[in-house]
């Protein structure tokens, strides 16, 4: 097969990826809603914190601005999960395992939606963020850093989903990792700095979990400028976890167009 | 019609209601794994908080949040059984049910009886967390009982509004409808911090909305220092009662359409 057929079947793919993800207000709107609720209500509550010493700004809403983002990739776990669970169970993979379609293609169409949905909310939490003050001390270059950064965590995420929709084929196995995903999200730096977490397992447990790692790769930018080493530790982290889910997803479409 | 029929009703329906989510993992987890998370991530992620100047609860942090989680348990345990009755409607249950009940308002309570064991069982296992975390309580008896029948009537109040808003809507799609503006009481309340050290827009609506009393006098009970109880009980009872009316509403609407 050509390398243009290629090209034309991931086109094909991802423009249905891009516009089904488009069409589903459902699947849009909270992705967007409830990271910036929790964003504004934790901003306001705990505004507070920014007084113990060593916080390294002043200002809450610049250090919770990350966490939409991560929270917002979430979301792209229970989006591409939904999708490719909805093509197991109404037999549209069925179908395209009758076709000459290479499953690279159809695998990259998949993602093209997640990237899409990825790609709304990283403009949408910056512009939120620029214009409730938070500013970006990285400047415009940052800005564009988060949104790749943010992006290839988005990817990660809606690997997972994707994941478990191909070897479950279920919408409701796909919404039951939501809360695991969610605790991912809470057992890290979420809330303060890590050096500021007084609970000894809690900072173990902080440490150790990679989602600190994006939280800060994204933070560094916002309020600290250019930190090479918070920046290296949020891409291999991201990068890390999207190599992986992305290997498990493809293991697992392999499995799934066979046993159709 | 006898009192007996409206009893033998509810409690048909809270009995299988109580079956189902005993016998459904993906019924009890959703109530009981967020307030948990919340519980784990802000009693652990967040204890340096109290070190803020200002922070003036006398029991710790992790008392101070479990003031909290107490009180969303129990409101999830009365919005999650709306779900479950939003689910019988499409299923069609809810339907043959109401055409074999002699007395229909027996089917809230029933409802009741079941959200009530729900946010009975959520409570136990965070209250057990929470005292392997170091939790501790220093209020009496007393204390107790005021605090966790404060938590009951949350609990009814959000039962009856997710009752109201199922019978209404009949569908699982109103699933939203019933939790966010649950969430949104909840969490516009002081959460994480005393009142007095909130800041901006969430200051002014805590000051507005009633579930900051109600979550004040639970925190005071659990640090025996009681405040704002006659307050707090009293816009819990109102919330309670304004709730009945709502889910009345929602019974009537649901017998238009049978």
């Amino acid at each position: 097969m050509s390398r243009s057929t290629l090209a034309l079947q991931v086109g094909m793919l991802a423009r249905r990826s891009v516009v089904r993800t488009m069409r589903q207000p459902a699947m849009i709107v909270p992705a967007l809603f409830f990271p910036l609720l929790l964003l504004a209500i934790n901003s306001s509550g705990l505004d507070s914190a920014t007084n113990l010493p060593g916080f390294p700004t002043d200002s809450y809403f610049q250090f919770a601005l990350a966490i939409a983002f991560v929270q917002g990739a979430l979301f792209s776990a229970n989006s591409a999960g939904t999708n490719v669970s909805a093509d197991v169970e109404t037999g549209f993979l069925n179908r395209l395992s009758l076709t000459p379609l290479r499953r690279v293609a159809l695998l990259l169409g998949q993602l093209a939606g997640i990237l899409a949905l990825g790609l709304i909310q990283a403009v949408t939490f910056l512009a939120v963020g620029v214009v409730f003050g938070a500013g970006i001390q990285a400047g415009v270059p940052g800005a564009l850093v988060i949104v790749a950064l943010s992006l290839l965590i988005s990817l990660g995420f809606g690997c997972i989903g994707a994941f478990v929709a191909l070897r479950t084929g279920s919408g409701e196995a796909v919404q039951g990792i939501f809360p695991l995903l969610f605790a991912a999200l809470f057992l890290s730096s979420m809330a303060l700095p890590r050096n500021l977490i007084e609970t000894d397992w809690f900072q173990t447990v902080a440490t150790w979990n990679p989602v600190s790692y994006m939280l800060e790769g994204i933070r560094s930018l916002v309020i600290t400028g250019w930190d090479g080493e918070a920046l290296a530790l949020g891409f291999a982290c991201a990068g890390g976890l999207a190599v992986l889910t992305l290997a498990a997803t493809s293991s697992a479409l392999r499995t799934r167009m066979a046993r159709t | 019609m006898s009192r007996g029929s409206f009893t033998s009703v509810a409690l048909a329906v809270g009995r299988r209601n109580v079956h189902n989510y005993f016998t459904n993992p993906a019924m009890i987890i959703p109530g009981l794994l967020f307030p948990l998370f919340f519980f784990t991530a802000f009693a652990g992620g967040l204890s340096r908080v109290d070190s803020v100047p200002g922070f003036d609860y006398p029991a710790g942090y992790t008392a101070f949040v479990y003031g909290f989680v107490l009180l969303q348990a129990s409101a999830f345990g009365g919005i999650f059984t709306g779900f479950s009755i939003a689910r019988d409607f499409e299923s069609g249950f809810s339907r043959r049910l109401m055409l074999a009940a002699p007395r229909r308002s027996g089917i809230i309570a029933g409802y009741w009886v079941a959200a009530v064991t729900r946010a009975m069982f959520n409570v136990l296992l965070i209250t057990a967390v929470a005292l392997i975390a170091g939790l501790e309580i220093t209020g009496g008896p007393l204390d107790l009982l005021g605090l966790y029948t404060l938590a009951l009537i949350v609990n009814a109040a959000a039962m009856l509004f997710g009752s109201g808003v199922a019978m209404r809507l009949r569908t699982m799609q109103a699933g939203p409808a019933m939790q966010v503006p649950a969430f949104l009481f909840l969490f516009l309340a002081p959460v994480w911090v005393p009142y007095d050290l909130l800041a901006g827009w969430v200051h002014a609506a805590a000051t507005v909305n009633p579930i900051t009393l109600v979550l004040e006098a639970g925190r005071g009970f659990i640090a025996a220092d009681p405040v704002k109880v006659l307050p707090a009980f009293a816009v819990a009872l109102g919330l309670a009662g304004t709730s009945v009316l709502w889910a009345r509403g929602g019974l009537r609407s649901a017998e238009r359409a049978a």
